[in-house]
C-alpha cells in the first residue's frame, strides 16, 4: 500500500502541522522542567523563588494541554482518514480547528510568557490548575476557550466523515480506530462541559470585571469535573497506539477487537464521574459523595486491568509469530532494537507501576497521608509523563515515515532516546514518590522549612540528589528525541523516500465477534449523563445553595511576578557553557550512533 | 461474541480486586473511623472572619501563648486563619493526650493546611470552614505547611503545632489560657 503521505497529502499535511504544534509544545515545556527541578531542589537557580511558578505554569500547561491534545489531534485525523479510507469532508473545516487551537495556544501562551517580564501587566501565573480566587489575564481564559472550541470542532469534523461513510457503507460495523476516535471524542464533549461553565459563566467575566466574586469551591468542583477525564484524554490515543499498532510492530495482531471496544466504551461511561477523587480534603462537599467517587474510580481500573491482559497477550502472540517459544523465552523474541516498540512497551512497565500508586491516591483515606505531596506529581509523572509521553515519543519512530514520507534518520539513536527517558523517569520519579510519603509538598519552589522532613528509605538530600539525576538524564533524552526528530523529519541526510507503508493487520478475534450493541454511541452517552447527574447534581446545588452562584464576596488575587532571569554574570557563563557542552555531546553521540 | 476463558478469569480476578480496594476504603471510613473532611464546619465571609460563632474571639485567643481554646479537661479548639503567605496563628501549642479540633479558613485564595507526618491535611477554601479532629498522643513538634499554590510567597508559608508534656503545659501555658465560655461563640 502507498505511503499515507502520498495517499492523503492534504490530510497528512494537518497531521504534520498538528504534530509540530505538539512537538514545540513538548520542547518549551521540557525545557522547564530541569529549571524548576533544580530550583527546587536549590543545586542550580538562576530565577527568583517567585518566578518558578510562572516556570511551573508554563510547564504544565504547555505539557499536559498542548504537547498531549495537538498530538491527539493529529494522531486521531490520521486515525480516521486510514480507517475510513476517505479523505476529510472539507479540508477548509480541518483547517479551520486546527487554525483555532494554535490561536487558542498561542493566547494562553502569552498569557503566561508575559508573567516574565515587569513590561505588562499580563499574566497567567495560577499554574495548570487556575483555581479562583488567584486570578490570569483574561487572554489566558480566552486563549484556553479557543482552543477547546476547536477541539470540538474536530470532533464533530470526524463525526461527519463517520456520518457519511455509514451512509455509503450500510450495515458495515464502523472500523475500530475511528471507534476509538469517536467514542474519546464523546467523552470529551460530556468531560469539557465542566471546564466551559467554569471559564464561561464565570472566569472570564470575573477576569473582565463583569462580575466581582466567584465561588472558588465551585469552579473548583467545575475544574475537576473536567480535570480528571482530560486525563483520559491524554490516555486514550495511547491506549489506540497500545491496541492498534504496537500488535504490529510486535509481529502480530490484536488479541480481540471486541474487548477493545468494550474498553473505550466503559472509558466513555466512567471517565467523568470521578473528579471529586480529587477534593477528597475540600471542606463543603459531604462524604458520601466522596465515597462515591472513590467507588467509580475503582471500577476504572477494570478497563486498564483489560488493556494490560490484551496488549500482552497481542505482543505475546507477536512473539510466537517471530518464532518465541516457552513460558517467558518468548519475550526475548521480541524486536527490543526496535525504539517503538521498547519505548511503548517500557512506558506500558512504567503505567503498572503509576497504577499502583494511582490506586493509593485513590484510596479516599489513605490519601490524607500523600495528597497535595510530591507523591502526587511523582504519580503523574508515571502516567502522562512516561505511559503517555515516551508513547507518543515511540510511536514517532513508527509514524513518521508514514506522514512524511521520509525514513528515520537512526534506530539505534532512538534506542538510546526511549532507553534514556526510561532510566531518567525511574530514578525522578521513585524519588518523588518517596519524599512526598516524607510530607514535602508539591507545587513548591522551595521546599525547606524550619522543621526537616523525613525520607522514606533515603535522607531528603539522597532523594533529592536523585531527582535532580533524573531530571538531567531526562532533559538529555529530549535533546536526543529533538535532534532525531529534525533529522527524521525533514529527511536531513536521507538519501530515499519511502513510498509503501504495511497495512493495520487484522484482530485474531475480527470485528464481526463485537457485539452491534457497542455502536449504539446513544445508549452510552445516556448511561454516562446518568452517572454524571447522580454523582454531580447533590453537591453542586448543596455548593450552589450554600455558598451562592457566585460566593461570598471573593475578590481576585493576582500573582505577583518576578523577571525570569535575575542571574549574575558568573551563572549565565556557567548555564550558556553547559547548554554548548551538551549540545556538542549529544551532536558527537548522534554522529557515533549512526 | 467470543470471549476466551483466560480473559474471562483475568476479567473476574479485575473485579474481584476492585470490590476488594472498595471494601479497604469502607473499612477506612466506618471500621478504623478514618473521618473525611465534609461540609461539617459549613460557611464563612471570607470578609468577615471573626464575626461567624465558629471563629468569634480567636485573634484574642491567638495572643495566648497556647494558641488554644481549652473545651474540656482533655479536648482544645484551634481557630485558624490562611492568608498568603501566613497561617494566624502560625504556631499553636497543646498538652499530650489531648484531642484536638481544628476549624480553618482563608481570607483570600485557596491554601491548605498539612500537618507534616500525620493525616491532619485539609484543604482551606475561601467561604468554607474546615472542620477535623485528631488526637495528639506523645510531645513532638510537628511542622505545618501550605501544600497547595497560593501566590509567590507560598513556598514561605509554614506552621508549627506543638505538642508539650503535662509538666510543660502546667508550667508555661495555662497561666492565660482561654477557656471556650470565656471566648463565646457557639463551639
Amino acid at each position: 500500500m502507498a505511503v499515507f503521505a502520498d495517499r492523503y497529502p492534504d490530510e497528512a499535511k494537518v497531521v504534520r502541522a498538528a504534530l509540530a504544534s505538539s512537538f514545540l509544545a513538548l520542547l518549551i515545556g521540557g525545557a522547564m522542567g530541569p529549571l524548576q527541578t533544580l530550583h527546587r531542589i536549590d543545586y542550580l537557580r538562576i530565577m527568583p523563588s517567585e518566578t518558578y511558578y510562572t516556570v511551573l505554569t508554563l510547564h504544565g500547561v504547555a505539557l499536559v494541554i498542548l504537547f498531549t491534545i495537538f498530538f491527539l489531534v493529529g494522531f486521531y485525523q490520521w486515525a480516521i482518514t486510514d480507517s475510513l479510507d476517505r479523505p476529510s469532508e472539507d479540508i477548509r473545516v480541518t483547517w479551520l480547528w486546527y487554525g483555532l487551537m494554535t490561536a487558542g495556544a498561542a493566547m494562553a501562551s502569552i498569557a503566561i510568557l508575559g508573567g516574565f517580564t515587569d513590561a505588562t501587566d499580563i499574566s497567567a501565573s495560577v499554574l495548570f490548575t487556575f483555581y479562583a480566587p488567584l486570578e490570569a489575564h483574561w487572554l489566558f481564559y480566552a486563549g484556553l476557550t479557543t482552543f477547546i472550541v476547536g477541539t470540538w470542532v474536530a470532533g464533530a469534523d470526524w463525526f461527519r466523515s463517520w456520518w457519511n461513510w455509514k451512509k455509503e457503507n450500510k450495515g458495515e460495523k464502523t472500523p475500530l480506530r475511528t471507534f476509538m476516535v469517536l467514542t474519546t471524542m464523546l467523552m470529551w464533549y460530556l468531560a469539557t462541559i465542566g471546564v466551559a461553565a467554569a471559564v464561561l459563566l464565570f472566569l472570564l467575566p470575573w477576569s473582565l470585571g463583569i462580575i466581582d466574586s466567584v465561588n472558588p469551591l465551585l469552579t473548583r468542583t467545575l475544574f475537576w469535573y473536567f480535570g480528571h477525564p482530560v486525563v483520559y484524554f491524554w490516555l486514550l490515543p495511547v491506549y489506540m497506539i497500545w491496541y492498534v499498532i504496537l500488535p504490529q510492530i510486535a509481529g502480530g495482531r490484536l488479541f480481540s477487537d471486541a474487548l477493545a471496544r468494550i474498553v473505550f466504551v466503559l472509558f466513555l461511561v466512567l471517565s467523568v464521574p470521578v473528579g471529586i477523587h480529587h477534593q477528597y480534603l475540600d471542606p463543603g462537599i459531604a462524604e458520601g459523595f466522596k465515597f462515591l467517587s472513590a467507588s467509580n474510580t475503582m471500577f476504572l481500573l477494570l478497563p486498564s486491568l483489560l488493556t494490560a491482559f490484551t496488549v500482552v497477550a497481542s505482543i505475546e502472540h507477536g512473539a510466537r509469530q517471530r518464532g518465541g517459544e516457552g513460558y517467558f523465552r518468548w519475550l526475548t523474541a521480541l524486536p527490543w532494537r526496535n525504539p517503538a516498540f521498547t519505548g511503548m512497551a517500557l512506558a506500558g512497565l512504567m503505567f503498572a507501576a503509576a497504577g499502583f500508586s494511582g490506586m493509593v491516591n485513590a484510596g479516599m483515606n489513605l490519601n490524607y497521608l500523600v495528597h497535595n505531596t510530591m507523591w502526587v506529581p511523582g504519580h503523574f509523572h508515571l502516567t502522562v509523563g512516561t505511559a503517555v509521553a515516551l508513547t507518543i515519543m515511540a510511536v514517532t519512530y513508527w509514524f513518521l515515515p508514514r506522514i512524511t514520507g521520509n525514513p528515520i534518520f537512526s534506530m539505534r539513536l532512538g534506542l538510546v532516546q526511549v532507553l534514556t527517558w526510561f532510566v531518567g523517569m525511574v530514578l525522578m520519579s521513585n524519588a518523588m514518590h518517596r519524599v512526598g510519603v516524607g510530607g514535602e509538598p508539591r507545587r513548591t519552589a522551595d521546599p525547606f522549612y524550619d522543621f526537616e522532613f523525613e525520607g522514606v528509605i533515603g535522607s531528603i538530600g539522597e532523594l533529592h540528589l536523585q531527582i535532580g539525576i533524573g531530571a538531567i538524564i531526562l532533559t538529555l533524552s529530549l535533546v536526543l528525541f529533538f535532534i532525531h526528530l529534525i533529522f527524521s523529519w525533514f529527511g536531513i541526510s536521507a538519501t530515499t523516500k519511502i513510498t509503501s507503508e504495511a497495512p493495520i493487520r487484522k484482530p485474531l478475534s475480527g470485528k464481526e465477534h463485537a457485539p452491534a450493541v457497542l455502536e449504539n454511541f446513544r445508549l452510552w452517552v445516556a448511561i454516562a449523563a446518568v452517572l454524571i447527574v447522580l454523582v454531580y447534581t447533590i453537591p453542586i446545588a448543596s455548593i450552589i445553595a450554600e455558598g451562592g452562584l457566585f460566593g461570598p464576596d471573593v475578590s481576585p488575587v493576582r500573582p505577583d511576578h518576578a523577571p525570569l532571569f535575575s542571574l549574575s554574570g558568573l551563572a549565565t557563563e556557567w548555564v550558556v557553557a553547559g547548554l554548548a557542552g551538551a549540545v556538542g555531546a549529544i551532536a558527537a553521540i548522534a554522529g557515533v550512533l549512526r | 461474541m467470543e470471549i476466551h476463558k483466560y480473559e474471562k478469569i483475568w476479567f473476574a480476578a479485575a473485579l474481584v480486586l476492585v470490590v476488594l480496594f472498595i471494601s479497604s476504603v469502607a473499612y477506612g471510613a466506618v471500621g478504623a473511623g478514618i473521618q473525611m473532611v465534609d461540609d461539617e464546619g459549613g460557611e464563612i465571609n471570607p470578609n468577615e472572619i471573626g464575626d461567624h460563632p465558629t471563629f468569634e474571639g480567636y485573634q484574642d485567643v491567638a495572643g495566648t501563648e497556647a494558641s488554644v481554646t481549652q473545651v474540656n479537661e482533655s479536648h482544645y479548639e484551634a481557630q485558624i486563619q490562611a492568608n498568603h503567605p501566613n497561617f494566624f496563628p502560625g504556631e499553636i501549642t497543646v498538652p499530650e493526650g489531648s484531642t484536638v479540633t481544628f476549624y480553618i479558613t482563608a481570607g483570600d485564595v485557596i491554601h491548605s493546611y498539612d500537618i507534616v507526618g500525620t493525616n491532619v491535611n485539609t484543604m482551606v477554601i475561601p467561604g468554607q470552614i474546615a472542620e477535623l479532629t485528631a488526637e495528639f498522643e506523645e510531645p513532638n513538634e510537628y511542622g505545618v505547611v501550605c501544600s497547595e499554590y497560593c501566590g509567590e510567597l507560598h513556598h514561605e508559608m509554614e506552621g508549627m503545632v506543638n505538642v508539650v508534656s503535662e509538666e510543660e503545659w502546667e508550667e508555661n501555658y495555662t497561666d492565660d489560657l482561654i477557656t471556650i465560655d470565656e471566648r463565646g461563640g457557639d463551639n
